[in-house]
């Protein structure tokens, strides 16, 4: 394992993510604001209480995970897409390091800057809402296990993707509308029956629900599916990048 | 000494079915300095990127310092430093971060005064704190001279190296090669330019369509550059050579109007001033006199045209 290589590439790209704070930091702390100050404190103020919990509370959980999820995807992807874009890919390619290395260099920087906007983003909610965490290892446990996979799943996609608009299509048009339908703002016992059962399809559900379990103690689906749904996922997204190491692709000729 | 880079049977068919290299073998010396010549699509660039591991070969074996580029490519890559023909760097990055980061990638601890000294030697360690975006290009190209040499590489490829830089960087470019050389580190550079292959190469190789058409020590290029043509163009043609010009090896030319004498100008003597004078005491009234030389690049266009 060529360790320094890992730290080589950790460092650079937690580098550019505090060159970009802006871009970085800001951006998802005045976009989660928003959400408490219109739907936690204006619409929220006229709903009643969600499985025992303020509307404004009950909404922390699923905003933590509608940031968390789609920062780690946009950080991976675009962390291993733009070396393919500018070239640089080419050092990576002739350096002493295999591709587990490069994975876990940009995987651990996009999900380490994913940590950490959530937990700013669960410090901002401190300011607008009352909250005590039930279970603070499994909801930090959950946090992190989130991060990883999608970042596994982006960097997936900056491989695949062969332009900017590839880039961008995934997230946008199956995690942002998976992440929402996933229960961020409602608990899935609020659904008609029917849409109750097209939703248990939705794997966002699961990770929602068990982080939400985390803060409250109540969930939508028991806490071992939940644990079984993160598993199972980044199982497969090490799965098909271990298909990528073998045959190198897009990334090889 | 074995080779430093031993290249046997080397094979590219890109997906397309496009074969860029057909069964390339190829031994580099440590210590050399080889000039890779071929014309655009030759095959110089896809031969570096499977040494260097960018591009999967098709089949062929590739050894660097005896390790095997594929089974054991960590302990081949260590040895590699390559400069790319393309300028790509990480734009908004520093100019040292840059350089650091090649050096931690390749596995090497934190070294600032090797990187104060590459930065110096290559005049960029004013710009060490500037954006890399902020540079000239041939600023640049520096930049990726420097992450080449981050980590004491002992086999350096500068891929076309040269290609849109100014005097003053080609001249200090080469003033490193020669220093890189003098410390034992072996040099593979490729270029369409020949003055370039002429000016600092030991060795010459001419690829051609994916094939290596000839590999030799450049003196032995330059005895054939050395020798020169004189063309005699008289006023009545001749049958034959003048009995008392026998000694100069002379050729009568193809409309039997001219003489032609070959001499070598590495020579003390090229004899031109001797048959002067006797082509004069022999009566022959000469027209006009013109002089050729053979050079590398006469070899080298005759080879790829020999080829295609």
């Amino acid at each position: 394992m060529n360790f320094t290589a890992i730290k080589a590439i950790y460092v650079f790209e937690m580098t550019r993510f505090f060159r970009t704070l802006l871009q970085s930091f800001v951006s998802p702390v005045l976009s989660t604001s928003l959400y408490f100050v219109v739907f936690g404190t204006a619409i929220g103020s006229r709903i009643n209480m969600v499985e025992g919990v303020s509307y404004a509370a009950f909404i922390v959980p699923g905003l933590i995970m509608l940031t968390v999820m789609t920062q780690s995807t946009a950080n991976a992807s675009f962390g291993i897409y733009f070396p393919k874009f500018i070239g640089t890919v080419y050092e990576l390619l002739s350096a002493p390091i295999s591709f587990l290395e490069i994975v876990i260099g940009y995987v651990g920087a996009a999900a380490s800057k994913a940590f950490l906007v959530g937990l700013i983003i669960l410090g901002t909610a401190h300011l607008f809402v009352d909250l005590t965490i039930a279970h603070p290892v499994a909801m930090l446990a959950f946090l992190v296990m989130t991060c990883f996979s999608f970042a596994l799943l982006g960097f997936i996609i900056g491989i695949w993707a062969k332009n900017f608009e590839q880039l961008q299509l995934i997230p946008l048009l199956v995690i942002t509308p998976l992440v929402f339908l996933g229960g961020s703002f409602y608990s899935v016992s609020m659904l008609p029956p029917v849409w109750q059962t097209i939703t248990m399809f939705n794997p966002v559900v699961y990770l929602i629900s068990g982080f939400r379990w985390a803060f409250f103690g109540t969930a939508d689906v028991s806490i071992g599916l939940s644990l079984l749904a993160i598993a199972l996922f980044t199982g497969i997204c090490i799965a098909v990048i271990g298909w990528i190491f073998k045959t190198g692709y897009r990334l090889k000729s | 000494m074995p080779a430093i880079v031993s290249a046997k049977d080397v094979v590219k068919i890109y997906d397309g079915g496009f074969e860029a290299l057909k069964g390339v073998s190829l031994d580099i010396e440590q210590g050399e300095i080889l000039a890779l010549l071929g014309p655009n699509g030759a095959g110089k660039t896809t031969l570096i990127s499977v040494i260097c591991g960018m591009v999967n070969a098709t089949s062929g074996k590739i050894t660097v310092g005896g390790h095997d580029i594929v089974d054991d490519f960590r302990a081949a890559r260590r040895l590699i430093g390559l400069v790319p023909q393309e300028i790509a760097l990480e734009p908004f990055e520093k100019v040292i971060n840059s350089v650091r980061f090649s050096r931690g990638l390749f596995g090497k601890p934190r070294d600032d005064a090797h990187i104060e000294h590459i930065l110096r030697q290559l005049s960029l360690w004013d710009k060490k704190d500037a954006r890399v975006k902020e540079l000239s290009g041939g600023m640049k190209r520096r930049v990726l001279i420097a992450k080449a040499l981050s980590h004491e590489p002992r086999v350096l490829f500068l891929d076309e190296p040269t290609a849109g830089v100014d005097v003053e960087l080609r001249k200090d470019m080469w003033d490193i090669v020669r220093g890189l050389r003098a410390d034992g580190v072996t040099i593979i550079l490729t270029t369409h330019y020949i003055e370039e292959a002429e000016a600092i190469a030991d060795r010459v190789g001419v690829i051609n369509g994916g094939e290596i058409l000839l590999v030799s020590d450049k003196a032995e290029l330059m005895t054939q550059m050395g020798r020169k043509q004189l063309r005699i163009d008289l006023h009545e043609p001749v049958g034959k050579v003048p009995e008392a010009l026998a000694s100069y090896d002379l050729e009568i030319g193809p409309d039997g109007r001219s003489l032609i004498y070959t001499y070598d100008t590495k020579g003390e003597r090229t004899g031109i001033t001797a048959l002067l004078g006797d082509l004069a005491a022999e009566g022959l009234v000469l027209k006009d006199v013109s002089t050729s030389q053979s050079s590398l690049e006469d070899i080298f266009v005759g080879l790829v045209e020999g080829a295609a």
